[in-house]
């Protein structure tokens, strides 16, 4: 009897395991004929019925790097990743001590002070946005990639925090008292009991922060023109049909998406808690 | 009370006696860059923005700006294009919300049993949520949609099926589509987080009491995974009345596809009114505020229940 129940289940978990991989190729479906595409060229990438088994090149990576005369996407690239990385350089910056204040040495009333910093992250981007681009405007600081680094802090400051107090917060107390007694001074306890407790969540956050900077595209369409306009904006270019331009916008689409999928599966255990701003662990 | 002080405590308060106000700004110190530096980013150009809104004011005719009180407000509330915005607003949100939430809950269900390649296909069934948003809608717009050569209808001419011209036949399906699709993966991720935090005794317990599956799904998971629901819900539609990405590059805010993030950056950016644009931001925030008060209560049980455990 038992061992019916038991092949039963294993037939059903081999029934889930088949629907679960059948879902994820669906998923998965899109990317990877856009990576297909990418590696094909133009004319085969426009036929219809599609040409699965059409030979490979790398015209469409050549396209969109300029070859073609088109405009180079380096600038744009180092745009964003200057803006990303600098950004969340700030973000960790603030973030850690606030973090600090909030778990570690905790300030009287910090979950107010928590929910304060959620809240402003549901303050839509549209809220502010009119004013930011005409103090930008009267200030000389249009198209100024510096703007976007302080607005891209303000916007991932608040996960920042909810994480990293959560990361935090994990450190027993009982370590840091004992650590003190021993007669251990701030810096000796932040660098030898709180860091390596709490370095793999920072990390993660700094991930996740740098995703979201690199994905933003409404600051970065608003307030950038040729300058210090980011891989989004670039990508925007390719929102009309430029004749056969497929393989090279799917080329594009990847190249800008890889630092993003990179850091995503790099955070992806901390992935959830980051997005749920620290709710979920 | 002395006689509990821990001796530790004694000599250092002999040496030198900060006084507690000093000692309360030392603690406070660490947080406050990072608070002044939220409220003058943030908060500030939220008060501009509200004071904007009662101002007739279009940025071609700028000697002509003047107060109009709440009139702003009454033409974003009558005008018949702004009005569909709204109403698209929350369509495209609810829809591509609930959906994902489904799907979501559906493949996290799946995931959560063990099977041969299980890491292989959350890896993949996360891979669309890491796409960068404008790449995503390219993607969908150009290499999916495109009634020539879009994936879709070549799929289809295999089949011998009709092949229609997707965008301009269904444009708020088209971008919600593209949406569900980055989305789900976001709400399989919390939804699995949760049945994971399942109590496995509790469950245990039911099967030898003699629950099947859908029991123990209806009475047991369903309610533990309620509020890991409503916080996927709640985040998501956070995230997605903000969207602007995809109705931007999928349609261009054509077709009837104009939500009010779209409606906000087309009345500054391309109509230059000021005013008319701050009046629809102050509405999205307020609307926002209403999904955000129950967000904010859901996240701070959920803290708390995690803070109690710990």
């Amino acid at each position: 009897m038992s061992d019916i129940a038991l092949r039963v289940r294993r037939h059903r978990g081999l029934g889930f395991g088949l629907v679960a991989w059948l879902a994820g190729i669906v998923f998965f479906l899109p990317i990877a004929w856009m990576a297909l595409t990418s590696f094909h060229s133009e004319a085969d990438a426009a036929a219809n019925p599609p040409s699965f088994g059409a030979s490979l090149t790398l015209d469409g990576y050549r396209e969109f790097f300029g070859s073609g005369g088109g405009a180079s996407p380096w600038p744009a690239l180092i745009n964003s990743t200057v803006a990303s990385l600098v950004s969340t350089l700030c973000v960790l910056l603030l973030a850690l001590p606030a973090a600090y204040a909030l778990s570690i040495r905790r300030v009287r009333k910090w979950t107010d002070v928590l929910f304060f910093f959620l809240s402003t992250k549901m303050l839509p981007v549209v809220a502010g946005l009119l004013p930011i681009y005409l103090f930008a405007k009267n200030t000389g600081m249009l198209d100024n990639i510096w703007l976007l680094v302080v607005l891209y802090t303000s916007m991932n400051l608040p996960i920042a925090v909810w994480m990293m107090q959560s990361f935090l917060a994990e450190v027993p107390v009982a370590v840091i008292e004992a650590a003190q007694i021993d007669g251990a001074r701030l810096p000796t306890i932040l660098a030898r009991v709180v860091a390596p407790i709490a370095l793999p969540g920072i990390a993660a956050t700094a991930l996740i922060c740098f995703i979201f900077s690199w994905n933003e595209l409404l600051f970065a369409r608003v307030l950038t023109g040729v300058v210090a306009e980011t891989a989004p904006v670039f990508l925007t270019g390719f929102i009309t049909s430029q004749g056969l331009f497929l393989a090279k916008v799917c080329a594009a689409s990847l190249v800008i998406s890889l630092p993003v999928l990179a850091a995503g599966f790099a955070a992806q255990d901390k992935l959830v808690q980051g997005l749920s701003l620290g709710a979920v662990k | 009370m002395t006689a509990t002080t821990p001796c530790a405590a004694t000599p250092a308060r002999a040496t030198r006696r900060p006084p507690a106000r000093l000692r309360a700004w030392a603690t406070r110190a660490p947080l406050l860059p990072a608070l002044v530096f939220m409220i003058v980013v943030t908060q500030l150009p939220f008060v501009a923005t509200l004071v904007i809104s009662f101002f007739d004011w279009n940025a071609l005719y700028p000697k002509a700006r003047h107060f109009t009180g709440l009139d702003n407000y009454r033409q974003v509330l009558t005008d018949a294009d702004l009005r569909h915005s709204v109403w698209t607003t929350v369509l495209l949100t609810v829809t591509v919300v609930l959906v994902s939430l489904v799907l979501g809950l559906a493949l996290a269900l799946l995931l959560n049993h063990r099977f041969r390649g299980r890491g292989v296909v959350r890896t993949l069934l996360i891979a669309p949520f890491l796409v960068v948003p404008v790449a995503a809608a390219l993607l969908w717009k150009h290499v999916l949609y495109n009634p020539e050569y879009g994936l879709l209808n070549g799929l289809l001419h295999y089949v011998g099926g009709p092949q229609p011209d997707w965008i301009s036949r269904m444009p708020l399906l088209a971008v919600e589509a593209s949406l569900v699709w980055q989305w789900t993966p976001f709400m399989m991720l919390i939804l699995l987080a949760g049945l994971q935090s399942r109590d496995p005794e509790q469950i245990e317990a039911a099967r030898v009491d003699g629950a099947n599956d859908w029991q123990v799904f209806r009475h047991l998971t369903l309610p533990h995974l309620r509020r890991y629901l409503e916080l996927g819900a709640l985040l998501g539609s956070i995230y997605i009345v903000q969207n602007f990405d995809a109705v931007f590059t999928i349609t261009s805010g054509g077709l009837g596809t104009a939500n009010l993030p779209y409606t906000v950056y087309q009345s500054f950016y391309q109509a230059h009114e000021n005013g008319l644009a701050s009046a629809a931001g102050v509405l999205v925030v307020i609307g926002s505020i209403v999904i955000a008060t129950f967000a904010l209560r859901v996240v701070s049980s959920l803290f708390r229940e995690e803070a109690s455990r710990a």
